[in-house]
């Protein structure tokens, strides 16, 4: 029962191809385990098969950049405010050495990239968290760019797609961490107020400080399948509660049967279900 | 040891008082006003309806711990659920119907981490009460009073004013979570403390809070006196302005925090 994607969607994005060959040409062909059943592949096949182990289905985690370009109409992404950078303003041991570190193994200068693109010829604004950047951790750096995109989307009358994944509040910046929380909420709220759409796709793992803002503040909740979404963490609910928790606790299906995700939505259904969705608000929303 | 961890320590001391001795004593003529309307009542949040001065009603919203074991229990030592959150937005919308001012007293250690608050959508309940209070068309004041315990307390503490007594904390992480993850020594509080930077102190200096409450738990009407003094000037401020005012005050408030570089200029 978990799964309740429907087949009525029309194929809206099957004329539009997306950026994913120039994506493969640009990205080494790594040699891949799964984690899930030691399967070995190359990077090239993987992206190919939406980041699906091709052996036992296990979800890879996509980066920003990866994730957007396969999601996006070929060509039309455009990225913006990408010139923010972290700094150790509390002299927070070891910060500067994670941002480093982090830094050179993405090549990114955050967690989070923002910007525009069209899927099935629909303009939209995006914002997709990377997990790979010190577990997306929620800084001022992201905080920022994710509400200049909300404010930028306002002012155009674009919808936003977020792609969520998070560990939470980044700890290194303290209390201005959690006024990130606050901070993106206002610019969605606004955004919200103008009649535009926002939908949040929980990716694996969305928690903490992300779950209790922005993630759960869309307009339409989809989760991709499996995907762990919660607010306090397994194990600190474990000890709390002195039990032992189910496999499915907090996992997007848990989501759904309590009722807070609209949809699990399978990677080869996504660019067509935002699609159609995207569709379906153009007509008739508040603002003409 | 560290003064933040000293004033972590007083912070969470049970000797203080706690959310309901602050509203029992600052408000007048006033009624608790119960459950969320959707699943049940949530004690630890004693919230209602009073007045704050003659001709001046108000909404109390108030995390309280309890005094005593049996009432802790009762309260979940102060660690709201769910439906503690759906409670105090409940009583913040119908206060902007009203358009009375809203009055949050905060002292938390969080959100209650249990498996049942997971189920009933815990971070649904707090992402629904920050983005509300940025679109609330009437005041909020939100005093912490002993610990700001992360998300559990920004979804009290998303207002127009924010204060702090000199001893309460505020703090995106507990101490303790900080070291687990820093140190894997969850006994290293103190330097975690002073790392996250959490007093009263840093807070004025970073922005976050207005303001500084001198505590004087010894002459307690006396405090709560001044308390009331500031919530009035606060009131008498912020309703001179209109809603689009009272908003855009709100969001630059919030805006404005970040610390970063730009590499190059945008646009």
């Amino acid at each position: 029962m978990a799964n309740v994607f429907t087949s009525f969607i029309k194929n809206l994005t099957g004329q539009q191809p997306t950026d994913i060959d120039s994506l493969i040409k640009h990205t080494e062909n790594t040699q891949l385990v799964c984690k899930g059943c030691n399967g070995e592949f190359g990077k090239h096949q993987l992206l190919r098969n939406n980041m699906i182990c091709p052996k036992c289905g296990k979800y890879f985690r996509m980066g920003g950049k990866e994730r957007i370009k396969w999601l996006a109409d070929k060509k039309s992404c455009e990225f913006m405010f990408d010139d923010f950078e972290s700094r150790d303003f509390l002299d927070f041991p070891g910060y500067s050495e994670k941002l480093e570190k982090s830094r050179r193994t993405t090549g990114e200068k955050d967690a989070v990239v923002v910007g525009t693109a069209k899927l099935g010829g629909s303009p939209f604004a995006f914002f997709v968290m990377d997990s790979r950047f010190m577990m997306a951790s929620m800084g001022s750096v992201l905080g920022e760019k994710i509400t200049s995109i909300f404010e930028y989307a306002e002012k155009n009358n674009l919808p936003v797609i977020g792609f969520t994944a998070s560990g939470g509040a980044r700890m290194q910046e303290g209390i201005i961490s959690l006024m990130q929380m606050a901070k993106v909420s206002g610019a969605v709220k606004r955004h919200s107020t103008a009649g535009n759409l926002y939908i949040t796709v929980l990716t694996d793992p969305t928690t903490g400080g992300c779950t209790a803002s922005f993630a759960m503040q869309g307009d339409i909740i989809i989760a991709e399948p499996k995907a762990l979404v919660g607010f306090a963490g397994r194990r600190v609910v474990e000890q709390t509660t002195k039990s032992k928790l189910p496999d499915n606790f907090q996992s997007a299906e848990f989501l759904l049967e309590c009722g807070f995700a609209d949809s699990i939505v399978p990677r080869e259904k996504l660019r067509d279900t935002l699609a159609n969705l995207l569709e379906i608000h153009k007509a008739g929303g508040a603002k003409a | 040891m560290s003064n933040a961890h000293e004033k972590l320590k007083i912070a969470r001391a049970s000797t203080r008082p706690t959310g309901s001795a602050y509203v029992d004593q600052i408000f007048k003529s006033h009624m608790e006003l119960h459950g969320d309307r959707r699943f049940g009542d949530d004690a630890a949040i004693y919230s209602g309806v009073g007045f704050i001065d003659e001709g001046i009603p108000a909404t109390f919203i108030a995390i309280d711990k309890g005094t005593d074991l049996q009432s802790r229990m009762a309260r979940n030592f102060g660690c709201p659920k769910p439906e503690g959150y759906r409670k105090a937005l409940r009583l913040m919308k119908q206060a902007e119907k009203f358009r009375r001012p809203i009055i949050c007293f905060i002292d938390t250690l969080g959100a209650y981490p249990g498996a049942e608050a997971e189920q009933r959508g815990q971070g649904q309940a707090i992402a629904e009460n920050i983005l509300e209070m940025m679109g609330m068309k009437t005041p909020i004041i939100s005093i912490i009073t002993g610990e700001g315990g992360s998300g559990g307390a920004l979804g009290l503490a998303t207002g127009d004013r924010v204060y702090m007594l000199e001893n309460a904390v505020y703090s995106v992480i507990s101490p303790e979570g900080c070291a687990s993850i820093l140190w894997k020594d969850s006994g290293k509080v103190a330097d975690a403390a002073e790392c996250l930077k959490i007093t009263a102190k840093d807070m004025r200096e970073f922005k976050v809070i207005e303001g500084i409450i001198t505590e004087d738990f010894d002459h307690f009407d006396k405090m709560c006196n001044s308390i009331r003094h500031q919530i009035k000037k606060d009131i008498a401020a912020l309703s001179a302005m209109t809603d689009e005012q009272l908003l855009a005050a709100r969001y630059d408030r919030f805006r404005q925090f970040g610390y970063f570089t730009r590499t190059v200029d945008d646009e």
